[in-house]
């Protein structure tokens, strides 16, 4: 029994359409709990209520980068070794991740205004966020203009590769370039936690929450583009024939 | 190679427009700039090494399509790659004979226009130098958007998509390199990753656009 | 000495097979025409065979660097006079004969002329005659007369025969008799049957 023979996507289709459910079961009640638990918590003695968008700030940032990094582990899969079901999960995966990263951004601007008096500023945590933004909406693009699906898995495959340095660069780019406002990260390992128990917990949840969402998303997504490719090949043969 | 490189050459000389669209439509940005910014030196002075580097930016956007597009539509692609040179070198000597096509006649102008924009005269060195360092890394990456959408129809907009954001770091890095040049500050650590990148660039990229070459040609 | 060996290949296009169990070799001074209808691969089984397209599976045998692969498209350069355009092949393959090229396919008069003022068989000439300049020993020619007179297809024909007399050897998709004395190889019965494969060629068969 191997992880790869979930890479056959009748086993594929069948597999996530029995554990879908639960996903998105999962994925409601852990987000839904979360957001309903943060907006309960006390109000911040610095940042008063505006604190509490945290709770969707903060996963959507999150998921944003995991998302890419989903996408470039995915892609080298199916330039390794050739498995249909890993390119058509990296193609479902961006959209779902530009979102993420969307949120991320408008969250942060919301949250930006109060705190810092301006919707935008040309901080670099921010503005690797935009490029992150730019490099997904690429990524989207190629994905769409390219016809034939063998090559545009191919070539959006190698895109991903270049463009995860070119983030990577960017951002340390973007750091030289500007110090920011931003505060630093709002979890640490670190022993001397800067977020008290009332918001991590709570915080922790909705992480879980958009993880589950999100795979609940993909599942939905590459059970569709999977379909959608059989009907195409199934056309194609009938065209043939 | 060198064959190759020549004849890149000689037909950008031939089919016109090779060496001087490039510097036209650099001259034409650096002329308009003022009429944006109104022409005050307090105005422009701030912003002239971000004009220029862009303005670099984009006239070597404008040429990029070319580089594999002619010899995909004449065969010359196929035929390439079936000769003995292997594609991941006709690929560096295409981005070459760009650079020297647009890059070049670029950088050699270039102090004249930073003229046009009240740039400091001490911060010409550093103006040359940071071109000279980052355009040959904007003319690779450039070779590898047009090598992975070669066969597409409506190509043009998407390369500029895709390989924009793949200038960030160089223009970055570019432009703060004026900045302290004309400022009198540490020009060596904007130096050194500008290099770098470069050199990171030169290296690496011609085998991501030989591998997009390929899936474009089956 | 074989030139050319094909062992069970099966080729694709658009991610669907096109021909499978294809089997041929083709020993020095030997040519091998291929037939079939419209469609059925061709194109793709040449394209395969010279390396520009992977196979989806089989084994396909030759030396190192023999093939010079000419297609629909001549890789001409209008803005380049003749013989520049060969030269410039001459010193991608490493040294061939212009002169001898030039006088095979009759272009010897047209020499300076840029490229961009050749009738459309003049410019085929020309990329025939670069055939000559790569000095590879196996030509693999995709429907090598179109545009062609018939003077010019004779004059071909002549310069193939001359190949393979030198030890050459030629796999030529053409409807076109030449004249050669060549096997034919038509493609019909290999047409590749909608079965699951074990192997798929692209997502068209992945998930039909």
């Amino acid at each position: 029994m191997s992880i790869w023979e979930y890479a056959n996507p009748v086993k594929f289709m069948r597999t996530s359409g029995a554990i879908l459910p639960w996903v998105v079961a999962g994925a409601a009640v852990c987000t839904l709990t979360g957001l309903v638990w943060g907006f309960l918590t006390p109000d911040d003695f610095r940042q008063g209520s505006t604190v509490k968008i945290v709770f969707l700030h903060v996963p959507a940032a999150m998921m944003a980068i995991n998302i890419w990094v989903m996408m470039l582990v995915a892609s080298l899969i199916w330039l390794i070794r050739r498995h249909h079901v890993s390119a058509l999960a990296a193609k479902a995966a961006a959209p779902i991740g530009a979102v993420m990263t969307l949120i991320g951004l408008i969250t942060g601007a919301v949250w930006g205004q109060p705190m810092w008096g301006t919707w935008w500023e040309w901080d670099p945590r921010l503005t690797s966020f935009l490029i992150l933004f730019l490099f997904y909406i690429g990524y989207i693009a190629l994905w769409s203009a390219v016809e034939d699906p063998d090559s545009a898995a191919d070539l959006t495959g190698v895109l991903c590769l270049v463009g995860s340095v070119f983030a990577l660069l960017s951002r340390y780019a973007v750091f030289f370039w500007n110090q920011g406002l931003h505060q630093g990260a709002s979890l640490s390992v670190q022993p001397g936690e800067r977020m008290s128990a009332v918001y991590r917990y709570p915080l922790y949840l909705t992480m879980l929450g958009f993880g589950l969402l999100f795979l609940a998303l993909l599942l939905i997504r590459t059970r569709t583009e999977i379909r959608r490719r059989r009907l195409a090949a199934l056309q194609a043969r009938e065209m043939r024939a | 190679m060198i064959a190759l490189l020549r004849r890149d050459l000689a037909l950008a000389v031939r089919a016109g427009g090779g060496f001087g669209l490039g510097v036209a439509f650099f001259l034409i940005l650096c002329a308009l700039v003022p009429f944006g910014v109104g022409p005050d030196t307090a105005a422009l002075q701030p912003i002239a090494a971000g004009i220029l580097w862009l303005g670099a930016l984009l006239a070597c956007l404008l040429s990029l399509d070319r580089i594999f597009a002619l010899d995909h539509e004449d065969g010359s692609l196929d035929l390439l790659a079936t000769s003995p040179l292997p594609l991941e070198g006709a690929v560096a000597v295409k981005a070459m004979a760009h650079w020297i096509t647009t890059g070049l006649p670029l950088i050699v102008v270039a102090p004249l226009f930073g003229i046009l924009l009240h740039l400091p005269p001490a911060a010409i060195p550093a103006l040359l130098g940071s071109l000279l360092l980052g355009t040959p890394a904007l003319s690779m990456l450039g070779a590898f958007g047009a090598a992975v959408t070669v066969g597409l129809r409506r190509g043009g907009l998407l390369l500029s998509l895709l390989v924009l954001p793949l200038y960030i770091p160089t223009l970055i890095f570019g432009t703060e390199m004026i900045r302290r040049g004309q400022e009198g500050g540490d020009m060596g650590p904007p130096l050194l990753f500008l290099a770098g990148i470069t050199a990171g660039v030169l290296a690496v990229i011609p085998f991501a656009a030989a591998a997009a070459l390929r899936v474009n040609l089956r | 000495m074989s030139l050319l060996a094909v062992h069970d290949l099966a080729v694709a296009r658009g991610g669907l097979r096109t021909v499978e169990g294809v089997s041929f070799t083709i020993d020095a001074g030997q040519a091998l025409i291929l037939r079939g209808p419209n469609g059925i691969g061709k194109t793709t089984l040449l394209r395969t065979v010279a390396g520009l397209q992977p196979a989806v599976t089989g084994r396909i045998e030759m030396p190192e660097d023999a093939v010079a692969y000419a297609a629909h498209a001549d890789g001409l350069k209008g803005a380049l006079t003749v013989s520049e355009n060969l030269g410039f092949w001459e010193k991608v393959f490493g040294g061939g004969d212009i002169d001898r090229a030039l006088s095979a396919m009759d272009l010897t008069p047209l020499a300076d002329r840029p490229a961009a003022a050749l009738s459309a068989g003049q410019k085929r000439r020309l990329g025939l005659a670069r055939l000559v300049v790569s000095r590879r020993p196996l030509w693999i020619l995709d429907e090598p007369t179109v545009s062609l007179d018939a003077a010019s297809v004779l004059r071909f024909a002549d310069m193939v025969r001359e190949h393979l007399a030198q030890g050459g050897a030629a796999l030529i998709a053409t409807h076109i008799d030449l004249g050669l004395d060549a096997q034919v190889l038509d493609l019909t019965p290999f047409r590749a049957k909608p079965a699951p494969a074990t192997r798929p060629a692209g997502f068209n068969e992945a998930f039909a």
